[in-house]
């Protein structure tokens, strides 16, 4: 080891003693992380179930008689909702963001610790306040998770009372505790890395949840916002969003609010939003792909401005969700050109990490394979973006079928793979024990082939013009009855899929008293992370000394090294270098 | 092995899914052939990309897997590959933006001969609308909206006078005749998108928005309202029938005008129409042919057909006699009662007396 280890002044005597303290009312960004990820994926579950239940009714229409059209609307939106806030955002950033900054980049903990504490308790009272929806007369809103005006707080649509206030107030309490955690990693990744650390040495991992972390922290406010005015609309009679309009054949007395005022500040957010998720699963893919195959990240310097380039581009291209909504049309000509520029530093990471697995030692690990579906899904669902943000091709699709199988292929395939490879790669590092390999290949299998039959076909259902967010098809005559039967094995695969993640949630929990016992470093890998001087991890994370870094995080098959990894904050001697500024690799002293 | 084997399965399969796929654009028929086009271009590319990066992974998943003694390059970076990588991801962006903009240009600028034609957007059914001799509609907003002018007309703007209304979920079309559609609603947002015609777009109430195509083959298309609009969305089954001009012609002329109607509501009914028959064409004026059906089919609200002399569930427990005493009330205020099975959304639609006898004997009569 290369740091201080003083036996005789263990850090964690600062650490809580009871058991109230270290595991529930806990600062320790360790625990915090736990929290999150656990109440993410319990509310994640939650979403599972209900596109289930969606999928019922797509694949059975009217066999299951209590999923009526107000009820499937309320699943639809709470589905939505539920996955892309409440389960993606709390996971990228709340569970990986507070595990992995401080212990990759040699802090203690975050700088603010009482502030993330509150953070993930701030978050599970939004979760409450969203799920108390189901339980009030009227149900939860059912106007889509993107909540458009003024059907969402007008008659006709489900939830139009309660629902919306409750899911708006959830909204609310989210952006809070999103903020007090993005206060915390955006200065803990700035103030708080380790000597030797400098920002081209983090780890990809990191820089994909701290650019993240920027766009929440500037586009939250966009939805904050957005909630607030409609909320007065509901329920002070303004008209922020509201023209004049008749209501159930009542001419209401709003006037002069813009509907497109909402879409525009909702995608303001929205878009980034989509970043938020997908700039974190960038980041720890490529980590991923780095430790499997024994090799460095190729181009880590474009891959870090790629990210950077990514995340500033998301916030000039959120009218591409906007094309056919009615905006002024001069407008498409600037969204399409540049929601097709972002695709650039896009493609670019894909071949990176192509480029990285050429020519590596490529171990067919769990994670591994994880981070190789992602690849392929993200390439599909990436490649059918550009089908839609050209605006004159998605002028047919929007609305439709293929935009459903898009965001679901590139924010719930895509990212979710990431997630899993990234619980299979950490776990033994948070918990001591490795995750089952038998059961996670089975996870594997079925996820990975089952989504790809689920989402595939149902592009081209777009493709033919199939509606989404209609609870029944009855006598469209041009939607042909072979449609129809692929829908059901749509719903079949979903069925089945869902039902897999089963094998996850019980493999989490199994392996936490019978997974085999796990040493340090199983997968021999560089990162600071794996070298604290206890693992798991106590509180305080290093001990006496924090540890001090010599080269960057992917020294891996580095030429003349002894092993096929060096340590980050190994000895300076012991060369792998990341490769200077003039792009010459830099050589192990003979 | 099996992971590369896997790739290699699905990008085949995906290949050949593609080329054998009954599922695709629905016939064109309209002009919008540069759509289909484009998109057609955006297929090759897109898929190129697709087939080659996938299969190289594949390759390289084969090649480097891991074996006994196997090791690593050390190459961590490239840049004059990267360079390269990117001028041809470029290349292929610009291959698919510029055509998609091209045609884009032409889509917002709609011709300068196009007739005009309004779609009406409404909980949950459709109205239409052409501009009569004068070339003009006539201004209409969301407060002049009530039972006897439903599509909001403005009584005292003359331009709206020789407007002709198509109360009805059909409207029809002259073949070839280019056609600015554009889009109202008083309440949500809808959209008007029949799939043949490629062209649509969201109707947002408080303003006015379009798009333009011409109608190239003639029949009988099926609009969908492509918009969550609330419960009753995927009811909103609308219709263009496209056919010969001098066929229009003649159907256009058979509709009412705005002041035709007006006169018509003004005098006082003819006794000898028959109550029933009055009925029918009340509830398709008043819009209640929007949730109801006459014929069986399940829609938002429920059917005509058999439902005098019912017994209906009620929501909570207990059944209700519909007989003319409870469909008196009931119409006149539908919040009164929640029926088992349908969503409470049915608005309180103003009748006069005379018009509530009309109804109550039109659904008598669909036993």
């Amino acid at each position: 080891m290369s740091y201080a280890d003083d036996h005789h002044h263990e850090h964690d005597d600062h650490a809580p003693k009871s058991w109230f303290y270290r595991y529930v009312w806990s600062q320790d960004h360790k625990v915090i992380a736990v929290q999150y990820a656990s109440i993410a994926i319990l509310v994640g579950l939650i979403g599972l179930v209900l596109s289930n239940l969606m999928r019922l009714q797509i694949g059975y229409p009217g066999q299951f008689e209590f999923i009526n059209a107000e009820r499937y609307y309320q699943y639809v939106t709470m589905h939505g909702m539920i996955m892309v806030i409440y389960l993606l955002t709390a996971l990228f950033l709340g569970g990986f963001g507070n595990y992995l900054i401080p212990l990759m980049i040699g802090a203690r903990d975050m700088v603010f610790p009482y502030m993330n504490m509150l953070s993930v308790w701030v978050y599970f009272l939004s979760v409450l306040i969203l799920l108390a929806s189901f339980f009030i007369p009227g149900g939860p809103t059912g106007g889509g998770w993107t909540l458009y005006p003024p059907a969402v707080i007008l008659p006709g649509t489900p939830g139009h009372d309660g629902g919306i206030i409750l899911m708006l107030v959830s909204l609310v309490v989210f952006i809070v505790a999103t903020t007090m955690g993005g206060l915390n990693y955006v200065t803990t990744v700035l103030q708080a890395r380790c000597r030797g650390m400098t920002l081209m040495r983090m780890p990809l991992s990191v820089w994909g949840i701290f650019v993240a972390t920027i766009l929440a922290l500037l586009a939250f406010p966009a939805l904050f916002v957005s909630g607030v005015m409609m909320l007065l609309d509901e329920t002070a009679g303004t008209s922020f969003f509201m023209p004049a309009l008749v209501s159930m054949g009542q001419v209401t007395d709003y006037k002069g609010g813009s509907p497109l005022l909402f879409q525009h500040l909702f995608w303001f957010f929205g878009h980034p939003e989509v970043y938020i998720v997908a700039l974190p699963a960038f980041g720890l893919v490529s980590d991923l792909i780095s430790v499997h195959a024994r090799k460095a990240i190729f181009g880590y310097r474009t891959m870090v401005w790629a990210i950077v380039i990514i995340g500033g581009l998301s916030f000039v291209v959120w009218a591409h969700h906007m094309f056919v909504a009615g905006m002024n049309p001069w407008f498409g000509f600037f969204f399409a050109t540049s929601t097709l520029i972002i695709a650039v530093p896009t493609a670019i990471k894909v071949y990176n990490w192509a480029l990285t697995l050429w020519r590596g030692d490529i171990h067919m690990t769990v994670p591994m394979l994880f981070a190789l579906a992602f690849l392929m899904t993200f390439v599909l669902g990436g490649l059918t973006g550009l089908f839609l943000g050209n605006v004159s091709v998605d002028i047919p699709l929007s609305g439709t079928y293929f935009v459903v199988a898009h965001f679901h292929m590139v924010m719930g395939v895509a990212p979710l793979l990431v997630v899993f490879g990234a619980i299979y790669h950490w776990y033994p590092k948070i918990f001591g024990r490795m995750l089952n390999d038998t059961i996670g290949m089975w996870h594997f299998w079925i996820t990975f082939l089952g989504t790809y039959v689920i989402y595939f076909p149902m592009h081209y259902l777009g493709v033919l013009g199939m509606p989404r967010r209609y609870h029944h098809y009855t006598d469209y005559q041009f939607i042909p009855p072979s449609a129809h039967v692929l829908n059901e094995l749509i719903t079949i695969a979903a069925l089945i899929v869902g039902a897999a993640q089963l094998l996850f949630v019980f493999n989490l929990v199994w392996s936490l008293k019978h997974g085999r016992v796990a040493n340090s470093n199983p997968w021999r890998a560089a990162s600071l992370e794996w070298f604290t001087p206890h693992s798991p991890p106590h509180h305080g994370n290093w001990g006496a000394t924090l540890p001090t870094v010599h080269r960057w995080a992917y020294a891996y098959s580095v030429p003349g090294a002894k092993e096929d990894f060096i340590a980050q904050n190994a000895p300076a001697a012991d060369g792998g270098q990341e490769p200077s500024q003039d792009h010459e690799p830099r050589q192990v002293p003979a | 092995m099996a992971i590369a084997i896997a790739l290699v399965v699905l990008v085949l399969g995906s290949v050949l899914f593609h080329i054998f796929t009954p599922w695709w654009l629905p016939p064109l028929a309209s002009n919008w052939k540069t759509m289909d086009d484009t998109l057609f271009i955006t297929v090759v590319i897109t898929g190129l990309f697709f087939v080659v990066i996938s299969l190289f992974v594949a390759y390289t998943l084969w090649r480097f897997r891991h074996r006994e003694g196997s090791r690593a390059a050390y190459e961590p970076d490239n840049h004059r590959l990267e360079r390269r990588l990117i001028v041809i991801t470029s290349v292929g962006i610009a291959a698919l933006l510029a055509p998609g903009l091209w045609v884009y240009a032409d889509y917002v600028s709609p011709p300068s001969e196009a007739m005009t034609l309004e779609v009406l957007g409404q909980q949950w059914r459709w109205r239409f609308r052409f501009p009569g001799p004068d070339g003009q509609l006539g201004g209409s907003d969301a407060r002049f909206v009530s039972g006897a002018n439903p599509f909001g007309l403005d009584p005292s703007d003359t331009r709206g006078a020789d407007d002709i209304l198509v109360d009805d979920n059909e409207v029809r079309l002259p073949l070839n005749r280019p056609v600015n559609v554009v889009l109202r609603s008083h309440d949500v947002l809808h959209d008007f998108y029949v799939p043949h015609f490629r062209s649509r777009m969201n109707i947002v109430p408080g303003q006015v928005s379009s798009f333009w195509f011409t109608p190239t083959k003639a029949g009988r298309y099926e609009a969908l309202c492509a918009q969550l609009c609330g419960v009753g969305h995927p009811d909103m089954r609308g219709f263009v029938r496209v056919e010969e001009g001098a066929a229009f012609d003649t159907w256009l002329a058979a509709q009412p005008t705005f002041a035709g109607l007006r006169a018509a509501a003004a005098a006082p009914a003819a006794a000898s129409a028959d109550p029933a028959t009055v009925g029918r064409t009340l509830a398709q004026s008043k819009g209640c042919t929007a949730c109801h059906s006459v014929d069986g089919a399940p829609s938002v609200g429920p059917t005509w057909k058999g439902l005098f002399g019912k017994q209906e569930n009620l929501e909570g427990g207990g059944t209700v006699h519909v007989d003319e005493a409870f469909l008196r009330t009931f119409i006149r205020n539908p919040q009164s009662r929640d029926i088992k099975g349908f969503p409470n959304v049915m608005p309180a639609v103003p009748v006069t007396d005379a018009e509530l006898d009309a109804l109550v004997a039109y659904i008598q009569a669909l036993r």
